[in-house]
């Protein structure tokens, strides 16, 4: 199993969900969340005061999905996500080492 | 090309306003000279007190919520309530001890500096009782729209020390600064002292209130000292959202601030509402246009602030100018107090977190001063008996310099006692965590 996390653009989240949907990915958690890399933030004036900020929104999706889908899940979520232009974001691979479903109690890749 | 535009549209808005003051009629100085010849016995005027109880109400809506709002809006989330708190709990305790001996002191008796003892608790006075100020109403409304004249002085006072300074030391300093600051003035300017007796207009309170409340604002800003983190981290306003419905409070409620200082349903009242209209109007335009050439952007902040100095600017000249004037003076104040709020406020090195001074100070000296230009005949103002442009305009420069020693020094001394027996700024891990928690033990917004 692994844990499959992505920063995209927020825009971009109801194309990388049905992508993600379409591979057999049913379940993500999402959170709003600051950062930057290479694209440039902006700039904030309130009076006389200029606030120079460099973090920009974006959205952080955590996906646990079994080891035969991580790489159909990589492209779909790459190529919903990809704009082209500079803070499209990224994917990270984790190794996952348990997951337990809490209903029911089951684990490994029935809890996915 | 956008920009030459602009400052060629400023600078012929200016020139138009200009000469439309020219050519403008004024009025006849206080039209009731017809009395003269018979003793009138002021009788109750039904009009009048609804107005005036009206415009009390209005001034009320002024501080809360809209001052609390203006203010509140602009400093971090986890200091709103602490803003909201000062601005409410000033309300309540200034009007308070208004009735008990604000009122007395300011307004009874003919001392130079302070009135007399002879209302204390507003003995003496009956629900019937007219007030001997503003012959047609009863002396209670005159009482309580003076109350709210008070509280919102004192309570303009707080944007400058912001999200550092002991809800304990607000009180005690609220208390001292009210009581040797601006029961003093309202008596010399309204009261029948100094001032007033010197010939200094003022029609609604540029000196008593804002030049008044924007110095103990600076010397407290200059006090406090500044905020931990400016000049290094961002402290934007958390919402412009609420700042510009404390803003529309503010002006919707300076109606009855101006138009309400006429003391009567009159001509007066008709002519400070529409100057309170167009002054605003026109600040808030010549602000954002300013805005627009320096940075590129005009911005909500900025047509909310304009508005705001257009409306300190026009308060001591409401119902003594034209509405012609009235624009020029605010297409005036809209760049002065810009500047104000940037450039001075760099100058002065000082955190005047919600720009007390930059507003009021700047935009209520501009009015006091243009008030003696403006209220010339020639320029579609009233003047007084007697007028010569160039004694009152240093009539209003001696008022207002003393305005400002005045201020000056009882604030200093003000928060000075503040300071020795409640202590003025809170700790650094409080200011860091937010007033709201560590003040007061509450959170503004839950996540």
């Amino acid at each position: 199993m692994k844990m499959v996390i992505a920063i995209i653009k927020p825009f971009k989240l109801d194309e990388v969900r049905e992508a993600l949907s379409q591979i057999g990915v049913q379940g993500i958690t999402v959170t709003e969340v600051k950062g930057f890399g290479r694209q440039k933030g902006h700039t904030e004036l309130y009076r006389g005061a200029e606030y120079v900020v460099d973090f920009l929104p974006k959205l952080k999706i955590e996906a646990a999905i079994a080891d035969e889908l991580v790489d159909a899940a990589i492209d779909a979520i790459e190529d919903a996500a990809r704009t082209g232009k500079i803070g499209d974001g990224k994917i990270f691979v984790l190794s996952l080492e348990q997951s337990i479903r809490i209903r029911t109690g089951e684990t490994g890749d029935a809890a996915l | 090309m956008t920009k030459k535009l602009l400052s060629m549209g400023l600078g012929a808005g200016l020139l138009a306003a200009c000469a439309s003051v020219l050519a403008q009629d004024g009025g006849a100085a206080a039209a009731p000279a017809a009395a003269a010849a018979v003793e009138v016995v002021p009788t109750l005027s039904a009009g009048d007190t609804a107005w005036m109880l009206t415009s009390t109400m209005l001034v009320i809506l002024m501080v809360i919520p809209g001052l609390a709002l203006f203010y509140g809006g602009l400093v971090r989330s986890k200091n709103m309530l602490s803003v909201l708190a000062q601005v409410f709990v000033i309300f309540s305790l200034i009007t308070v001890l208004w009735a008990i001996y604000g009122f007395t002191l300011a307004f009874g008796g003919e001392g130079k500096f302070f009135g007399g003892f002879d209302k204390l608790f507003l003995m003496g006075i009956a629900p019937d009782t007219l007030s001997s100020a503003l012959k047609t109403i009863p002396e209670y409304v005159f009482v309580a729209f003076q109350s709210t004249f008070a509280a919102i002085t004192v309570a303009l006072i707080v944007g400058a020390f912001a999200e550092r300074i002991k809800f304990a030391a607000v009180i005690v300093f609220s208390v001292l600064w009210f009581t040797f600051s601006y029961i003093p003035m309202a008596h010399m300017v309204w009261g029948g002292g100094l001032l007033a007796e010197d010939g200094a207009l003022d029609f609604a309170g540029g000196t008593v209130v804002h030049i008044n409340a924007a110095v103990a604002g600076l010397v407290g800003a200059y006090m406090l000292g500044k905020r931990i983190g400016f000049g290094k981290e961002a402290l934007p306003p958390h919402s412009l959202t609420l700042t510009m419905v404390g803003a529309s409070l503010l002006w919707v409620g300076w109606f009855g601030f101006n138009a309400g200082s006429a003391g009567a349903a009159n001509g007066i009242a008709g002519l400070a509402f529409i100057n309170t209209i167009v002054a605003t109007g026109a600040a808030a335009l010549s602000w954002i246009a300013a805005e627009a050439l320096h940075r590129g952007k005009a911005s909500m902040l900025g047509a909310a602030s304009g508005a705001v100095a257009g409306l300190v600017c026009i308060t001591p000249a409401a119902g003594l100018v034209g509405p012609m004037g009235s624009i020029v003076m605010g297409l005036i104040a809209g760049p002065l107090c810009l500047w104000g709020v940037s450039g001075l406020k760099r100058m002065l090195k000082v955190d005047d977190v919600c720009d007390v001074f930059g507003v009021h100070g700047v935009g209520g000296i501009l009015g006091a001063i243009l008030t003696g230009v403006f209220c010339a005949k020639g320029l579609g103002g009233i003047e007084p008996e007697g007028f010569n442009m160039g004694h009152q305009v240093w009539v209003q420069v001696k008022s207002v310099l003393l305005t400002i020693a005045w201020s000056g020094v009882v604030s200093l001394v003000s928060y000075k006692i503040a300071a020795l027996t409640v202590g003025l700024r809170v700790s650094e891990e409080s200011e860091r965590q937010g007033l709201d928690i560590t003040s007061h033990g509450e959170v503004a917004y839950t996540r």
